[in-house]
């Protein structure tokens, strides 16, 4: 199915005096999709949702939404809705005053009554109608943001955009609200962009998730993509937990721990690299033939968290399911063995 | 090169206006001191400051006030206030009202209540402009209070006490020690306000007949109006410089950092 | 027996206990008398003061003189308008001005330099503040003659109005502005970016965000601050004191006269008396200012 492409980002560059914050950055939206701009601090995906708000003027590149070019359109012409990481609602406002402020703005058409009833609905559908009579500073953080989320969709906008709104609460409230965030989404079908730090946000919500670098995007995929095929070493170790154990390279496969596995494309070509091992990717028996020492074994409820000690010195955590019943305690010898599944070789 | 807004040239309008407005007469003050024979410039005026003696002594007892009240500041209003904050803590609400105050009540009406006091403060102190600094330590409570409270706030006081006194330090080492470096920037703040205050009294020490740096500056204004243009132009000089140099801005992101490192001395 | 020993020896831990919860409010014992003595105290003595009549007897008469002379009712009216004047000049001025330091660099040199300035500036005693005025308006002021060289015969040469209540008015403006500054300045770096970016996207231009949002939040501050420059006007003493203005009686150079001539021998209330009806004022306006400060921080703390 494809779908029809609502956002193209073309060529964005922007420089503030030696920091580059976009390097030549492109990126596709399709029409309802939610893609998710994940980095470090400093990487660019916040200046480059900016760009797209029109909030942040940019040095060369175009923006296309709805193969119209509103590079130079001003932000209040764009019809794009905003949720901020914080001070999003206007503070002397009701919640119910904040959502309508987009219709009072953008559709005079609209009669009062009309625009507290298209209000409410949106109340409802973020399941604050009962606050609405209620100001910003007698709220929780997690229901600014929905009242936030539901101000930016008053306005039926081409695009939503949502710049790390999750990361000012509490962690808690964020798994809750993430996923009422997707819901929403999917339900209002709008085109949406989503920039996080977070990588288990990302990869948890969105349809695709692009990966960024100082102003350069390394890799855009699905979360399984991003996760089991990494392209860099870079999204390999900023996606999921990795283990590096070296080994050498040779004809496209990695040697450790006397076992052979096939590097994926982008990894080192030959000679010593470090594998990146995905901690569910380990087996642990207790054998005669051991090749590390168990140091902790922690349980977290549906897995199992075991630290182990090669016998070369580097440290190894596995991840198990608890229902595996382990056959060894903490101290005991055991053998790790690796599942043939293509792993990242990076330079050592 | 930032693009020239419309927004930048009402900004420049809006401080050209009103920095005239507050400049010419500083400018006019160092025009009118420095007249000479017509068409000439002249230090006359400023040399003459040397040759006044009430001048000088007046200005130096000025200079010598606005030391105690610093020192009352730090002795007295400073350890006061950590004491409150750290065990007294229902206490402060009144004591920040008690600070606040001296902006209620207007100088001149404490001068009508005070007459009493001074008159027997005479008694032991004799007419020493010194004895003002108990009236002034009290003008300057609601901008001290003010300053040094923020900085108590924006440090951990509670943990950084906590932390010295469970690695042995006693009560003054610790306000001493630990709390007053880092609310460092708070006192000179009011350090410096208090500073600007002393100087520009007039109200009280001239009704309570002390002659400070203003008082005498008045008097000298009727006989010799551009010396005393001099020397009111030099005190707002040396004030400003005193604020602009002094570190008293409270950089509140660093100043968590500022904590930690101080915590992290302790611990060492 | 025992009964007795065991009272005693409770009362003796009871004032124990008492001596010890004690012990820490000695900590701000010094703090205390100072502000006892030199604060407390005289307003008590001016209150109390008030009540003092003709030939030193006690009762209403001073209070009701001054409620009630003409001189004394227009003394407070001249200083109500003198402070209502440049607070509302002074709070417009230093409310514009502080818009534009704050849309400047906040790191920048220029922007501590004008702080500093605006500190000294709001200190600035009334006497230099006078004699900067004349300075530059007076008789021989330095814009009086380049005026009077330019124009010849104009409206500055003649330097008396520096004296009226007009000129006051100009030259309080000149403490006010600096001291609006200080006290609204952090208001306006209040305003979140974030505020002004959602209206924008929400379809909302420059003026609809004014009007809208900046103004209403700005508002309590705004306020506030006018309260506060009306305080500090109407307070004020040197200013007028040095300026020996006839032209503007107000109360504060009302009081000094009770205090140093004639009236303070024959009724030595009314000094005392102006200073209540002072002091009344002043807390009328600074309850106000508080009230308004309180509203702003719920806001601000969202």
């Amino acid at each position: 199915m494809s779908a029809a492409i609502e956002v193209k980002l073309i060529g964005l560059s922007k420089s503030f005096g030696e920091v580059k914050a976009l390097n030549n950055f492109s990126l596709e939206m399709a029409k309802g999709e939610l893609v998710a701009l994940l980095g470090p601090s400093g990487c660019g995906k916040t200046t480059a949702l900016r760009a797209l708000a029109g909030l942040q003027p940019l040095d060369s590149g175009k923006i296309i939404v709805h193969d119209e070019d509103i590079t130079n359109l001003p932000t209040s012409k764009r019809n794009m809705g905003m949720v901020f990481q914080s001070y999003s609602l206007f503070p002397h406002m009701s919640a119910l005053e904040n959502v309508e402020y987009g219709l009072k703005m953008r559709f005079r058409k609209f009669s009062s009554s009309e625009r507290q009833k298209k209000s409410k609905e949106l109340l409802d559908l973020v399941d604050l109608a009962s606050h609405m009579n209620h100001f910003p500073h007698q709220l929780s953080g997690g229901q600014q943001q929905r009242i936030a989320l539901a101000r930016a969709l008053a306005i039926s906008p081409n695009v939503l955009l949502l710049d790390e709104p999750l990361s000012a609460l509490d962690a808690k409230v964020r798994s809750q609200l993430r996923d009422e965030i997707r819901r929403i989404q999917l339900e209002v079908g709008t085109t949406t962009l989503f920039v996080t730090h977070d990588q288990e946000e990302a990869l948890g919500i969105a349809d695709r998730v692009g990966v960024m670098k100082k102003g350069v995007l390394e890799q855009i995929a699905t979360p399984a993509q991003l996760y089991d095929k990494p392209v860099t070493s870079f999204v390999a170790e900023f996606v999921g937990l990795t283990n590096p154990i070296e080994g050498e390279v040779r004809n496209g496969k990695i040697n450790i721990l006397g076992q052979e596995i096939e590097v994926l494309p982008g990894s080192v070509t030959s000679g010593k690299a470090k594998a990146l091992i995905r901690p569910e990717a380990i087996s642990i028996n207790k054998e005669s033939n051991a090749n590390a020492q168990v140091l902790t074994i922690g349980f977290l409820g549906s897995m199992l968290r075991v630290l182990l000690k090669l016998n070369n010195g580097s440290m190894v955590t596995a991840q198990l399911p608890s229902s595996d019943n382990p056959n060894y305690k903490i101290g005991d010898q055991v053998l790790m063995r690796i599942n043939p599944v293509p792993v990242f070789a990076k330079e050592l | 090169m930032r693009n020239f807004k419309r927004i930048d040239v009402w900004r420049w309008l809006i401080i050209g206006f009103v920095g005239a407005y507050l400049l010419i007469p500083v400018f006019a003050m160092l025009e009118f001191s420095t007249r000479g024979a017509p068409g000439e410039r002249s230090t006359e005026a400023w040399t003459a400051i040397p040759t006044f003696p009430k001048l000088l002594s007046s200005i130096f007892s000025s200079l010598q006030l606005a030391v105690v009240v610093i020192l009352a500041v730090v002795f007295i209003l400073v350890p006061t206030m950590i004491w409150i904050h750290l065990r007294l803590p229902h206490l402060r609400r009144y004591m920040e009202l008690l600070c606040l105050l001296p902006l209620t009540i207007p100088a001149i009406v404490i001068v009508v209540g005070i007459a009493p006091t001074y008159r027997a403060l005479y008694q032991v102190f004799g007419s020493s402009p010194i004895t003002l600094s108990f009236v002034y330590f009290i003008l300057v409570l609601p901008y001290s209070y003010r300053s040094i409270s923020a900085s108590l706030f924006s440090i951990d006081s509670h943990t950084l006490s906590e932390a010295s006194r469970s690695l042995g330090a006693s009560t003054i080492r610790m306000i001493a020690g630990i709390i007053v470096p880092n609310i460092k920037v708070g006192i000179m703040s009011g350090a410096v306000i208090s500073i600007a205050l002393v100087l520009g009294e007039f109200t009280i020490s001239n009704l309570l007949n002390f002659e400070t740096m203003q008082v005498v500056i008045n008097l000298l204004g009727k006989r010799d109006a551009a010396t005393s243009v001099a020397v009111s132009l030099a005190a707002l000089v040396f004030a400003f410089i005193l604020l602009a140099i002094l570190p008293t801005t409270n950089r509140s992101r660093s100043s968590k950092l500022k904590t930690n490192r101080k915590v992290g001395m302790v611990i060492k | 027996m025992q009964n007795k020993e065991r009272v005693i020896s409770l009362k003796k831990l009871e004032t124990n206990n008492l001596f010890r919860k004690s012990i820490p409010y000695l900590g701000v014992f010094p703090f205390a008398l100072l502000a006892f003595f030199f604060l407390i105290w005289p307003t008590l003595v001016v209150v109390y003061g008030s009540f003092q009549n003709l030939e030193g007897g006690y009762g209403f008469g001073s209070l009701i003189e001054v409620a009630t002379n003409e001189k004394y009712l227009n003394g407070f009216k001249v200083s109500i308008q003198l402070a209502a004047y440049s607070a509302f000049a002074g709070a417009v001025l230093g409310g514009l001005f502080s818009w534009a330091i704050a849309n400047g660099n906040r790191e920048g040199y220029f922007r501590r330099l004008v702080l500093a300035a605006s500190g000294v500036f709001a200190q600035f005693g009334g006497v230099m503040l006078t004699f900067a005025f004349l300075a530059t308006f007076g008789f021989n002021g330095m814009l009086t003659i380049l005026a009077n060289s330019y124009f010849g015969e104009n409206i500055l040469t003649d330097a008396s109005w520096l004296y009226s209540l007009l000129g006051l008015v100009v030259v309080y403006t000149f403490f006010q502005i600096p001291l609006m500054l200080i006290v609204f300045l952090p208001a306006i770096e209040n305003l979140k970016p974030e505020w002004k970016e959602a209206s924008e996207s929400l379809g909302g231009s420059t003026a609809n965000y004014w009007l809208k949002i900046g103004a209403p939040i700005l508002a309590p501050s705004f306020l506030g601050a006018l309260l506060l420059l009306f305080a500090n006007a109407f307070s004020a003493y040197a200013t007028a004191a040095a300026l020996i203005s006839q032209g503007a009686p107000i109360v504060p150079l009302q009081i000094s006269f009770a205090i140093s001539g004639e009236v303070s021998r024959t009724n030595p209330g009314i000094s005392k008396a102006l200073a209540v009806g002072m002091i009344l004022v002043v807390v009328v306006v600074m309850f106000g200012y508080f009230k308004l400060q309180n509203k702003v921080s719920k806001w601000v703390k969202s």
